[in-house]
């Protein structure tokens, strides 16, 4: 039997293994020959997995993941050859669920960017578009997804890391609520906004995997049990709910024409399905958000990334120095151009006599954003904006602005800082490239995200199969 | 305010990086861009606003103090790229 996996959802493989349409292995060889195919233009893989460990639908991680026994980089160099002795709570959870694993995905090295280009292996290419970036940093676990080389996959979000490359290559990501998904395991960036979510090609899907790894873990104390079960969404309208269009979110600098057509056109459909769609907005959120992020995400990286010092584990630079000779050449060396900025630069916003006008004012602003946020909530069940300001951008074209690179993130920061969930499904294409839609709703609303998520992807009907594989 | 040479060589000595001299000048020249940017929460007048650290309101989360089994020493060291023994080797200081 042929599968056809550019169009088959996880939930339809599920079936068909149900039925014994299909062996778990047969599935597993499916998607090896897919990426056997594929990867070698995109390079959304960072190794594979021969081993069929589990008779359910196989899944790919993002390479901050730690599988025991295969190589675990975070795309750094610093890590490579480094294979963890235990598995961290989410590849735990997939494996009691029988997914076998299909391979490590690309990514920004430590989830450090926006384009995946910051990878010490290499960048992904986007599937629509090979001389296109995949969005980032999950831009490998995106670009997996939707060129069919696998069914679903776990990303991580820290600014915008699993919406922005989910928009930009045409699938469904997920931002959970902050403290649901355990990070147990997981290779640190700024713990007080990294988050581990699914990316898959339908809403039902992403609830599905959503429900697989949510959750308390004891081995991570900042995760809470979930108020409510996960629930799969049937529903095919949006009637009773309403939904925020923020101003600023919506119409800020860079946005382009072609993203808010396509955005306006998904916020009419939902207005026919029956949601009550209104003006809002989020006066200081998204100008402060990315000063905010920018001082408080390097912060936390610069403590984060301390242990990579070449003692315990990974590279050590060759040196006939001291000790200290050693960690510095170890860490110049190992480290890419990203994960040394962010580290000066958190390092710098820490240090004494500055603490206080960049750390703690950052921490301050975040107060008037979650405050922001909040507010809003009393009145909508949702907020709605464009995932991304831009389509896919050409390769190469941001990698010498940092700061540009920064601005891709600039509409999932708000949301992210505040610590709400946010889910990106793509609603139309803008010069033949993905546009993705963000939903925002307060804390542990996973539900009402799924709901109102699956009802306009039916409505919207989007062709998740890139046109140049159709 | 601009980062001079001078502070870029501190945080790099504090953050334990060796930096090229190629480095230097091209973190000095980005550093300030960025700061120039993420400065920009200065322009707010915060004095009476807590800060928050955390998004999720938890506090006070207990675990049982019971033993449990942990990695072996083999396991600890596995990834060691240099060792004696139990022990992590590193040059001496």
């Amino acid at each position: 039997m042929t599968l056809d996996t550019l169009r088959l959802t996880a939930e339809d493989a599920g079936a068909m293994l149900e039925r014994g349409d299909v062996s778990a292995a047969e599935l597993h060889a499916a998607y090896r020959a897919a990426i056997d195919e594929r990867d070698p233009q995109l390079h959304a893989y960072l190794r594979t997995v021969d081993e069929v460990e589990g008779d359910g639908v196989p899944i790919a991680y993002k390479d901050l993941i730690s599988t025991r026994g295969v190589e675990t980089t975070a795309a750094s160099k610093i890590l490579a050859g480094y294979k963890p002795v235990f598995d961290a709570t989410v590849a735990s959870r997939c494996k009691e669920a029988g997914l076998p694993l299909l391979g490590k995905t690309n990514m920004d090295e430590f989830a450090m960017g926006s384009s995946t280009e910051n990878s010490g292996f290499g960048p992904t290419s986007n599937p629509w578009d090979p001389e296109r970036v995949p969005g980032g940093s999950s831009g490998g676990s995106t670009a997996a997804v939707a060129a069919g080389m696998a069914p679903w996959a776990l990303g991580s979000d820290t600014g915008g890391s699993i919406k922005q490359p989910a928009a930009l290559c045409g699938v469904v990501g997920l931002r959970p609520t902050y403290g649901t998904v355990s990070r147990y395991g997981i290779v640190a960036f700024a713990s007080s906004l990294d988050q581990i979510g699914p990316v898959t090609k339908t809403v039902r899907d992403c609830a599905l995997l959503y429900r697989t790894i949510a959750g308390r873990d004891p081995c991570d104390s900042t995760t809470v049990e979930l108020p409510k079960p996960v629930e799969l969404p049937d529903a095919e309208d949006l009637k009773g709910l309403r939904i925020g269009i923020p101003k600023e979110l919506n119409e800020a600098e860079g946005i382009e024409p072609g993203v808010t057509e396509q955005i306006n056109a998904a916020l009419e459909r939902a207005r026919e399905l029956g949601a009550e769609v209104e003006d809002c907005s989020l006066p200081r959120s998204v100008d402060f958000g990315l000063p905010c992020y920018y001082l408080i995400a390097p912060s936390e990286a610069s403590s984060n990334l301390a242990r990579y010092d070449g003692v315990r584990y990974g590279f050590r630079a060759e040196s006939d120095g001291d000790i200290r000779t050693m960690y510095a050449r170890t860490r110049d060396e190992g480290f890419g151009d990203e994960p040394k900025r962010r580290i000066m630069l958190g390092t710098y916003a820490l240090s004494a006599g500055y603490y206080e006008a960049f750390y703690g004012q950052a921490q301050k602003v975040r107060t008037l954003i979650k405050r922001e946020h909040d507010e809003l909530f009393e009145r909508f069940d949702l907020l709605a904006s464009p995932t991304s300001p831009t389509v896919a951008f050409p390769l190469g074209s941001r990698t010498e602005n940092p700061l540009a690179m920064y601005l891709a993130d600039v509409l999932t920061i708000p949301s992210n800082m505040a610590g709400m969930p946010g889910l990106s499904i793509p609603c139309g294409l803008s010069e033949g490239l993905p546009v993705g839609l963000q939903l925002v709703g307060p804390q542990f609303s996973e539900n009402t995200l799924f709901r109102a998520g699956h009802a306009l992807e039916r409505a919207l009907e989007f062709d998740f199969v890139p046109e140049r594989y159709r | 305010m601009a980062i001079t040479r001078d502070e870029v060589l501190h945080v790099a000595a504090l953050a334990r990086l060796e930096l090229l001299d190629e480095e230097i000048e091209r973190f000095q020249e980005q550093l300030n861009a960025i700061l120039e940017a993420v400065g920009k929460v200065a322009e707010l007048d915060l004095s009476d606003v807590a800060p928050t650290a955390h998004p999720l309101d938890v506090a006070n989360v207990w675990a049982d103090d019971e033993p449990r089994p942990c990695l072996s020493v083999d396991e600890a060291l596995a990834n060691a790229p240099d060792r004696e023994g139990a022990l992590f080797r590193v040059p001496a200081s």
